[in-house]
């Protein structure tokens, strides 16, 4: 960055993009140029920062300044105050939403303060297109090192002393699969980047690919070296299609620099990476399935064993990795596995990058250490809840995990602490909700993503979780009984043991978990008829309180379906058979005399 | 040989190592249900997609439920196959399975024979919870001219689509749709007879429940039957009667010939006669024309193209004209048996007996689906009048004998009527895989050599191995013999000849694995190879006590041609008993 004195870090991730952050670049150059300072200060795109609920963003060095909800039109206020003047623009500066306080440095912000960023440590900081940059960050310094002073059996060695456990849910030891793909022999192995991803509100590997991509080509070669493969290739959806750009541009870049292809920095070993592209299904995540589709099968999974580290893509031996996972590798060997192994719990270590969504204040991609509390990242990092709301739960694990209550908030993040509390790390979905969610809704949506994604292969996911998606559409409209919740758990049970892959084996973890810590809510809606947190329709009625009416007809203007009726200066009446619970008049309503029941 | 040491149900046992839990628990008498799975490993046949979740049993220290056809044992294994959370997975599983099938059994075409309904019966299922709620997976009906497709019933078990891609490499049938509207269909969901289909019904003959069923034609012989203007003559292939005992609860492999003739009498066919004699029939024109060829190419000339291929199975007649039609002047010209005796009955036969073709219906008892679509073949019909007007299945025979009243087992020995129904035990064997060519032999090899051949059985020919060769020597001349059955085994041997690389002179090719044995109008075999195997020898049981067993020396085959046809291969035979073959390739239609 050197002959620069200052530099505006554009966020080029897809979210920030779509909120015409190459338009702010294009109009932060022009503004540089107009003034001749184009030569002093550069302008930079980058990776995602993932303090997306606040995007676009344009971060100034050295001094941190962190401008949230740019738009083109701030561009020239951003140069001629604080490049020009040295002055912060101030309405662009988070606010805190707790204290109500400025903070113009990134480092002070609540969101930043947990957060140790290891798999994003490049993602908003480097030019994901330039390879110098990331060579600049000791890009690339750990494959040089492994390839020509360390044996494929002390590199695989040093991975599964790191203590890493693969990011894309079900945290089997990565050393341990790249021991496993190693000891098959074979004249042909691969090493596959997982990028199919897929939980709904999660983003973490579109991120990194899209930020930091030759972190992940460099994790694939050294995989290949400690596996004896020589080729690689990354499955990704085809919905990428920013990441998969990067992705091209990094492989070209890096085999112009002979740091893929054959014979790597001069050494016998050759890697090169191809991509190949998935149709967005979310069961090709699973790893057989995955492979199939790759081989240009229909995308669904086939029992293991035999595990793809021995039959794998065209059934030789294959290690399939997941993007954050890969992410984690090479900083591991220039740190060294003591130096990971330091960092988290005892069974989990390193960091986790989490998906914060739902109702929190600040939304986004977060990484922080194995072991922080839900408490810490949801109430510190996030910000805590919208609108001063009150906290119900935090579903984490996407849809294969479950909904964890207060009583879970202490508990430190691992993937052990998780399922021991009934959900489960998944790839990193976070999603918080208030008094405000129907829990029984919660699994309901979740259940409705698993029917759509469900390949249709074994019976009880293909029928199994249709069939409770419908007892759940069943509980909500009120129709069910108090028998239905035993059936419920029934069915959930019976899936989970008896599906084919983990797609099925988990999809009624949400409804499990939900039963388990919010079973009086789901009581409430088969025998008192009630939702309590008000959300499902076919469960309340719209009521007008006499004494608040002032009969201003403001209500009975506004009802789409005219089921309001009543004198001006009157108290009026909703007709329930009529009205659709569209909640229009309770909106209208100045007087509060519209209440849900 | 590896073992391996486990415990099922408290039972110690050894098995050879890579066996599933399924076949360890058979072995000592523990039957644990299974759907999907179908094992037929004499054939190369095997379906585990390990997806209906029926056959799911408890391994100690495993986390969820096994499958036990595609979980293999391991050491010091202990596996429980029906314990209270095996019992009641099963049958929730079983129960989400029937809640997206349709309830209709009394009116279904595989009642009684359906595998889905026998699951139901014996896990004792009562209701289906959650039933009135419970919405079903629908789909359009698609009927073909051979196969109706009824994807409502598809339970997802893969066996069709096992049976199409990896054993008849057909590729018409693969899942499409995912989660709950998954089915198994032809490509884009198009109809069966816009895909590659071959009309072999092997997917039919593999379906667990009435997904996919024959087209029923017996309302249309009925209407015949009691028209009084018709003659209706029937016509049974030779597979036929060693397999339709089963329908009656008779043993695999009981040869009902007689009884089989005496109820379709009873039925009211005016003349019930024999594919058998066209069988014979087809012997002398392929015979000759395999030996015509053979003497030219042994001459030199550049033109004839070896080696000829049998063309009796339409089916596989089907598969070239898809796949191979670069190769149609290959097969032998020779029409079906089924095809040579309609033209004969509506030709030789009518005019014999003074019956106008317009009054004569000609219908076939056949082992076969892919013969429904034969005879609708615009080639073999005189002005719009086909040769063969109906041809129905042996399940839809014995359908028929069991809706008229007919008491099969105490029937009398009847005996086919002539001069159609006289056959040889060589146009018996036609019906198992590797007859065809055996029969040609016998002929063929008295025609060569003018020598009579005293040992008739070919043993070399016989089996179930999917691609056998042999060498058959023509007094001095060695002749190089190919056999296949099942349609992927036939492409081997089809891209052998493609490539030129072909050794051989004459090769048999039957679609259905096992032969007409094994087609996809059977009664079901519902995956038992030994009753495949039980057919086959009936068939040659039944060539064994026929006095003649070399088709030229049929009286009424030398009578046809020396009152009618002349000689094999004449002008009359060519006009009648000959076709010709089309290029089928198929052209993906998408939206029609």
């Amino acid at each position: 960055m050197s002959g620069y004195s200052m530099h505006l870090l554009v966020c080029g991730g897809t979210g920030c993009r779509a909120s015409h952050s190459e338009e702010i670049e294009f109009k932060l150059r022009n503004e540089l140029e107009k003034r001749n300072l184009e030569d002093t200060v550069k302008v930079l795109s980058t990776g995602c920062f993932g303090f997306c609920e606040k995007g676009p963003i344009v971060k100034v060095m050295p001094d941190n300044t962190f401008y949230t909800g740019v738009t083109p039109g701030d561009a020239e206020d951003i140069i001629a105050e604080h490049v020009v003047l040295g002055r912060t623009v101030s309405r662009l500066i988070y606010e805190d939403p707790s204290s109500k306080e400025k903070v113009p440095d990134s480092k002070k912000m609540g969101f930043s303060k947990k957060q140790l960023r290891i798999a994003l440590r490049n993602c908003g900081f480097i030019n994901p297109e330039n390879i110098n940059e990331y060579i600049a960050r000791e890009g690339y310094m750990a494959l040089g090192n492994v390839i020509t002073d360390i044996s494929p059996e002390d590199a695989t060695r040093l991975v599964k002393d790191s203590g890493l456990r693969g990011r894309g849910g079900a945290g089997f030891s990565t050393g341990l699969k790249w021991e496993l793909t190693a000891a098959t022999p074979s004249d042909e192995k691969y090493v596959v980047c997982n990028a199919d991803e897929g939980d709904p509100g999660a983003f973490m590997d579109r991120s990194i690919l899209e930020g930091d991509p030759h972190n992940v080509l460099e994790a694939m070669a050294i995989c290949g070296y400690c596996i004896g493969a020589d080729k690689g290739l990354i499955y990704i959806r085809a919905e990428y299609p920013l990441a998969i750009e990067r992705l091209k541009t990094a492989i070209k870049q890096a085999r112009e620099y002979g740091l893929l292809g054959k014979n790597i920095m001069g050494s016998d070993f050759s890697f090169d990476i191809e991509l190949k592209y998935g149709a967005g299904a979310f069961v090709c995540g699973e790893e057989t399935a995955l492979i199939h589709s790759m081989e240009g099968l229909r995308g669904e999974p086939s029992l293991k064993p035999p595990f793809p580290s021995v039959k794998g893509y065209n059934g030789k031996p294959t290690n399939v990795n997941n993007v954050e996972t890969l992410a984690n590798v090479p900083i591991i060997f220039l740190k060294g596995a003591d130096w990971f192994s330091s960092i988290g719990t005892e069974k989990s270590k390193g960091t986790k990058v989490f998906a914060l969504a739902g109702k929190i204040n600040n939304v986004g991609l977060i990484e922080v250490p194995m072991g922080t509390t839900l408490r810490e990242v949801i109430f510190e990092i996030g910000g805590g809840i919208k609108d001063g709301k009150k906290f119900k739960a935090v579903q984490t694990g996407g849809p294969s995990g479950g909904c964890l209550t207060e009583n879970h908030l202490d508990t430190p993040i691992d993937f052990d602490n998780l399922i021991e509390a009934g959900s489960m790390m998944g790839s990193g979905g976070m999603i918080v909700m208030d008094e405000d969610d129907c829990m029984v809704s919660v699994a309901k949506f979740y259940l409705d993503f698993t029917v759509e994604e469900s390949c249709g292969k074994c019976a009880p996911c293909r029928i199994g979780n249709k069939r409770l998606y419908e007892l759940l559409d069943h509980i909500c409209s009120g129709k069910g009984k108090v028998e239905v919740l035993d059936r419920l758990r029934l069915m959930s049970e019976v899936i989970k043991d008896t599906s084919l892959c983990g797609l099925g084996q988990t999809s009624p973890n949400p409804v499990l978990s939900t039963l388990d810590n919010f079973y009086d809510e789901y009581h409430a809606h088969v025998s008192d008829k009630k939702c309590p947190a008000g959300q499902c329709k076919d469960l309340m009625e719209y009521f007008i309180i006499e004494e608040n009416c002032v009969g201003c007809t403001a209500c009975a203007r506004v009802c789409p379906v005219n089921a309001i009726t009543g004198e001006r200066k009157k108290p009026h009446e909703i007709n329930q058979d009529i009205c659709i619970k569209c909640g229009a008049c309770m909106e209208k309503c100045k007087f509060d005399a519209i209440i849900i029941q | 040989m590896d073992t391996i040491k486990l415990t099922i149900d408290n039972k110690q046992l050894e098995v050879e190592k890579g066996t599933s839990i399924y076949n360890a628990a058979k072995s000592i008498g523990i039957d644990i249900p299974v759907l999907c799975y179908m094992s037929m490993k004499d054939l190369c046949i095997e379906n585990k997609p390990a997806g209906c979740r029926i056959c799911v049993v408890e391994v100690e220290g495993r986390r969820n439920l096994a499958p036990s056809c595609s979980t293999d044992c391991q050491d010091n294994m202990v596996v429980r196959t029906h314990t209270p959370r095996v019992l009641n997975a099963r049958k929730t599983v079983l129960e989400f399975i029937l809640s997206d099938h349709p309830k209709d059994c009394l009116v279904c075409p595989k009642s009684g024979h359906c595998e889905l309904q026998d699951m139901a019966v014996k896990m004792g299922i009562r209701k289906i919870p959650g039933e009135e709620i419970a919405e079903m997976s629908t789909y359009r009906l698609d009927t073909s001219p051979s196969i109706i497709r009824d994807l409502d019933k598809c339970i997802m078990c893969r066996r069709c689509e096992t049976m199409c891609n990896e054993v008849q490499t057909v590729g018409a049938l693969s899942a499409v749709n995912r989660g709950f509207y998954a089915a198994v269909a032809p490509a884009f969901e198009q109809n069966l007879e816009h895909s590659p289909c071959t009309y072999c019904g092997q997917c039919v003959a593999v379906c667990p429940t009435g997904a996919l069923t024959e087209v029923d034609h017996t309302p249309e012989v009925m209407t015949h039957l009691a028209d009084p203007k018709k003659t209706v003559v029937v016509q049974t292939a030779p597979a036929v009667r060693a397999a339709l005992g089963e329908e009656f609860g008779l043993e695999p492999g009981t040869l009902v010939t007689g009884k089989m003739v005496t109820a379709l009498r009873q039925l009211g066919f005016d003349y019930v006669f024999d594919t058998d004699f066209a069988a014979d029939l087809t012997i002398m024109e392929e015979g000759t024309e395999l030996l015509n060829r053979l003497s030219a190419h042994l001459k030199g000339d550049k033109e004839i193209r070896l080696p000829i291929l049998t063309s009796c199975c339409p089916g596989w007649v089907n598969f070239f004209e898809t796949y191979f039609p670069d190769l149609k002047n290959v097969p032998s010209t020779s029409k079906s048996p089924q095809q040579m005796f309609g033209a004969i009955a509506k030709s030789y036969f009518a005019e014999k007996k003074e019956i106008r073709r317009e009054d004569m219906v000609v219908v076939s008892i056949m082992p076969c689906l892919a013969k429904k679509y034969e005879c609708q073949r615009d080639e073999f019909s005189v002005d719009g009048n086909p040769d063969v007007d109906l041809s129905i299945s042996t399940r839809e025979l014995a359908a028929f004998i069991k809706q008229a009243n007919i008491d099969f087992d105490s029937l009398p020995e009847g005996e086919f009527d002539n001069p159609l129904g006289e056959s040889t035990g060589a146009g018996v064997i036609f019906g198992a895989t590797g007859g065809v060519i055996e029969a040609a032999a016998r002929t063929a090899y008295e025609m060569h050599t003018g020598k009579n051949l005293e040992k008739v059985d070919f043993e070399q020919l016989r089996g179930m191995d999917g691609v056998r060769e042999a060498t058959v020597d023509f007094d001095g001349l060695p002749i190089n013999i190919g056999i296949a059955h099942g349609l992927g085994n036939a492409r081997k041997l089809l891209d052998d000849v493609r490539s030129g690389k072909s050794k051989y002179h004459a090769i048999e090719i039957m679609a259905c694995p096992g032969g007409c044995i094994g087609g996809g109008g059977q009664p079901q075999h519902h995956g038992q190879t030994e009753i495949l195997k039980a057919r086959a020898a009936a068939i040659y049981t039944e060539d064994k006590n026929k006095k003649i067993r070399k088709s030229h020396e049929n009286p009424f085959i030398k009578e046809l041609y020396s009152t009618y046809l002349g000689e094999p291969n004449s002008e009359l035979a060519h006009k009648l008993l000959h076709t010709k073959y089309f290029d089928k390739k198929k052209k993906i239609i998408v939206n029609q």
